[in-house]
């Protein structure tokens, strides 16, 4: 069915978009609500995405720009597609490190952005608490799209919406997170989201890759990935760097995929229907044996389909608040 | 104010020193200026003619503090602070002595640089300056600086500043010497392998802001290998920093085995904790890093007990250029000589601290451990004196700040206790407005 441009206006305009937040810096912060209308906005675009015509025209005429101070050709990907699918006219800037040495600050590249007055930024950085940063000196609305080890919140409510898809519903789910609990943002992200949504949370990991005060994080503790996936709806892995896999915080790829790598026999612990996840990219080999990643539990390719879906609902949430936030500084 | 060398009678205040185990009312004369005495309860007071006479209304009357950590910007940091800007917020704060860190542009490690730190001090300071030279040469941890020239030259003790001496032999070898020239080594202990990267307090509140963390284990097991090596060099130890509880058990062990050390803390580890950083506010990122409420609860203690001597302000300026980047990438240090007493009176409010105690931390103490005859009101000392009122509160205000840099961490916080009159050699450098 082909859909003009003014009916295209009419289908967003059938329901106000309720979200009490001017940018998207985390999941921490947010109510069950928001996140449910997040996740039925994500279901729409879904079916847009579906759609032979894949436009939805809800940000025409605005401006977003992708800033990525640490590459990411997935996740930058993913939100491009996003904006252009709403209509939004999107630019890409990497920030290369060159530009960083030359002295110019966070903040200067802010203000210069900002003064080409985005109405949406998505920023990518190495440092935690980086996005906030910055979120305090534009006018504009802030999608965090990953900042060093503390959220990724694109992620968490992309893996919701995949979880709930087939699930039903979040709450009363036993989800597992496994690998580099330490060093991950996803992780921190999805442990949010998903105890906020009343789901139960497992951290499978050694010692080594769990973060400091993890049993005061409302987590079960698990190092053997046998006994932590009994009975699990979900089973979600991490990706663990490759500069952690030789002798820092693990002895040797082979050690690590033996004891927390996940093969079809550590799998069969779980439930008969439990998902397979990973936010990618994937270490076939070291975190996930190729059968599992490519078997018939696995989500992971509808991960990268929810992930474009998700990040439309974030970006049309956000830009229906704008006007709200129009003269304040 | 005056610039006159005119007698100042101090009268009708509760006066405090420390030193002598004073605390009384009564009234304290100067002249020429140095401490001419002091007369108790309604003792007459004999002043000559042309004296000024200050009605103190009851308030504190107490020695100028001695402040040995102070950061200036002189030289290679003129714009964040001078040895100018630094005595006009040291005088606002109550404080009348300020002892120099060597970690400079270029590093206090050679004579001609303690001699251009002095010579800048005489022209341009109001306050009493002292410098302290670097222990190594760059602040580098592996070659001894020339402490009998620099001692000579006026370094009145030395330090590595922040940067802690990872190499034992180097850091015994360095206490040896310096105990030929009954020269003070000031070290602040880390095992630099365990704090690792970390920029914040290791823990849950590091795991969830995504920070990496510097456990406490860092420190201690630093101060506890320093506390070997000083037995071992038999040195004059002082532990710049410490913020752990189990720090404070190491030196103590040490002083009740007869080691000559002695144990400091800055204000912002009593009076802040972990919880402060917030949203990723670099103006609380330290070093060593703020610590729980638990471990700055212990250190107040440690105070009231008297296991840590001594209390510094660790003055820090950084500007804009430094402080405004994510948190990680940011530079660590606070703002201190302004709200140093008024941070410190909290501890006095909540009655945890006695303000005689209090005042030890900040005057007699720094001065007994550096050799200096000041921080006290024995007669003939040299009057470097203030008045406060501990009960006046202020709000610590940005654009009032007069440090040349504003990275204060208690940035529109109400303190209690205010400086009304800060005295140094006898001049009345400064006065409060309200």
């Amino acid at each position: 069915m082909h859909i003009d441009g003014f009916s295209m206006t009419n289908e967003t305009t059938h329901r106000p978009i309720e979200f009490p937040h001017r940018h998207l810096l985390g999941i921490e912060g947010l109510q069950p609500p928001d996140i449910n209308m997040l996740l039925d906005l994500g279901e729409e675009a879904v079916e847009v995405s579906r759609r032979e015509d894949k436009q939805k025209g809800v940000l025409r005429g605005r401006t977003q720009i992708n800033l990525f101070f640490e590459a990411s050709t997935r996740t930058q990907s993913s939100f491009e597609l996003a904006g252009k699918r709403l209509g939004a006219d999107v630019m890409n800037m990497a920030v290369s490190t060159s530009s960083v040495k030359k002295g110019e600050t966070l903040i200067d590249t802010a203000a210069t952005l900002n003064a080409m007055r985005p109405d949406l930024l998505v920023v990518r950085h190495s440092s935690a608490g980086a996005v906030q940063l910055l979120a305090r000196k534009v006018g504009c609305a802030v999608v965090n799209a990953g900042d060093g080890t503390h959220e990724h919140p694109t992620q968490a409510l992309l893996d919701a919406l995949t979880i709930r898809r087939h699930k039903g519903a979040l709450g009363g789910l036993t989800v597992a997170i496994c690998g580099d609990i330490r060093h991950s943002r996803v992780a921190r992200s999805n442990i949010i989201l998903l105890s906020t949504m009343g789901a139960r949370i497992r951290v499978i990991a050694p010692s080594t890759l769990m973060p400091s005060g993890i049993h005061n994080m409302g987590v079960e503790v698990f190092t053997d990935m046998k006994k932590g996936l009994q009975g699990v709806d979900v089973v979600m892995m991490l990706r663990l760097q490759r500069e952690r896999m030789s002798g820092a915080f693990v002895p040797s790829v082979r050690e690590y995929f033996k004891y927390h790598g996940l093969d079809s026999e550590k799998l069969a612990y779980a439930k008969p229907d439990a998902l397979v996840m990973h936010p990618g990219p994937m270490n076939r080999g070291v975190e996930i044996s190729a059968e599992v990643a490519d078997g018939a539990q696995s989500v992971i390719r509808e991960q990268v389909e929810m992930g474009v879906a998700i990040r439309m609902a974030v970006l049309e949430a956000l830009a229906a608040q704008l006007p709200k936030w129009k003269d304040v500084p | 104010m005056t610039s006159t060398n005119q007698p100042i009678l101090l009268k009708n205040a509760r006066i405090i020193d420390p030193a002598n185990n004073i605390d009384a009312r009564g009234s304290l004369l100067v002249e020429a200026g140095r401490v001419a005495g002091i007369a108790l309860a309604d003792s007459a007071t004999g002043s000559p003619d042309g004296t000024i006479v200050q009605d103190c209304e009851g308030a504190v009357v107490a020695p100028g503090l001695v402040d040995i950590g102070v950061k200036v910007g002189e030289p290679g940091a003129e714009h964040r602070e001078t040895l100018q800007s630094a005595s006009r917020a040291a005088v606002a704060g109550g404080i009348t002595t300020i002892v120099t860190s060597p970690d400079t542009d270029p590093v206090i490690d050679d004579p001609a640089l303690v001699d251009f730190l002095l010579r800048r001090a005489r022209d341009t300071a109001s306050v009493n300056v002292f410098p302290l030279a670097a222990l190594t040469k760059g602040l580098g941890g592996s070659e001894m600086s020339e402490i009998g020239l620099l001692q000579e030259a006026g370094a009145i003790a030395f330090s590595n500043d922040t940067h802690a001496i990872s190499n034992s032999q180097v850091l015994v070898r360095l206490m040896t010497y310096a105990r030929d020239f009954d020269a003070l080594v000031i070290h602040q202990a880390q095992d630099k392998d365990l704090a690792g990267s970390g920029v914040m307090n290791g823990g849950l509140r590091a795991s969830w802001l995504g920070l990496g963390g510097v456990p406490r284990e860092a420190e201690f097991i630093g101060i506890e290998r320093d506390m070997r090596l000083v037995a071992m060099a038999k040195g004059k130890y002082h532990a710049r920093l410490i913020s752990c509880p189990q720090s404070v058990r190491a030196i103590a062990a040490a002083k009740a085995d007869g080691q000559d050390v002695t144990a400091g803390i800055s204000i912002n580890h009593l009076t802040l904790n972990e919880n402060d950083i917030g949203p990723y506010r670099t103006f609380h990122k330290m070093t060593p890093p703020l610590r729980t409420e638990e471990d700055r609860l212990q250190m107040v203690e440690a105070i009231a007990r008297g296991d840590i001597d001594i209390i510094m302000s660790d003055h820090n300026p950084q500007d804009v250029e430094t402080k405004r980047h994510p948190f990680a990438e940011a530079e660590a240090g606070a703002l201190g000589l302004e709200t140093l007493l008024g941070a410190g009176l909290r501890l006095v409010h909540s009655g945890e601290v006695p303000l005689s105690r209090l005042l030890a931390c900040l005057t007699c103490n720094p001065a007994r451990r550096l050799g200096l005859n000041k921080g006290t009101l024995t007669k003939g000392a040299e009057a470097d004196i203030i008045v406060f009122d501990p009960e006046r509160p202020w709000v610590v205000e940005k654009s009032k700040i007069r440090s040349l840099s504003k990275n204060t961490p208690f940035e529109d916080e109400l303190l209690t206790g205010k400086v009304l009159t800060t005295i140094v050699s006898g001049q009345v450098l400064y006065s409060s407005d309200a």
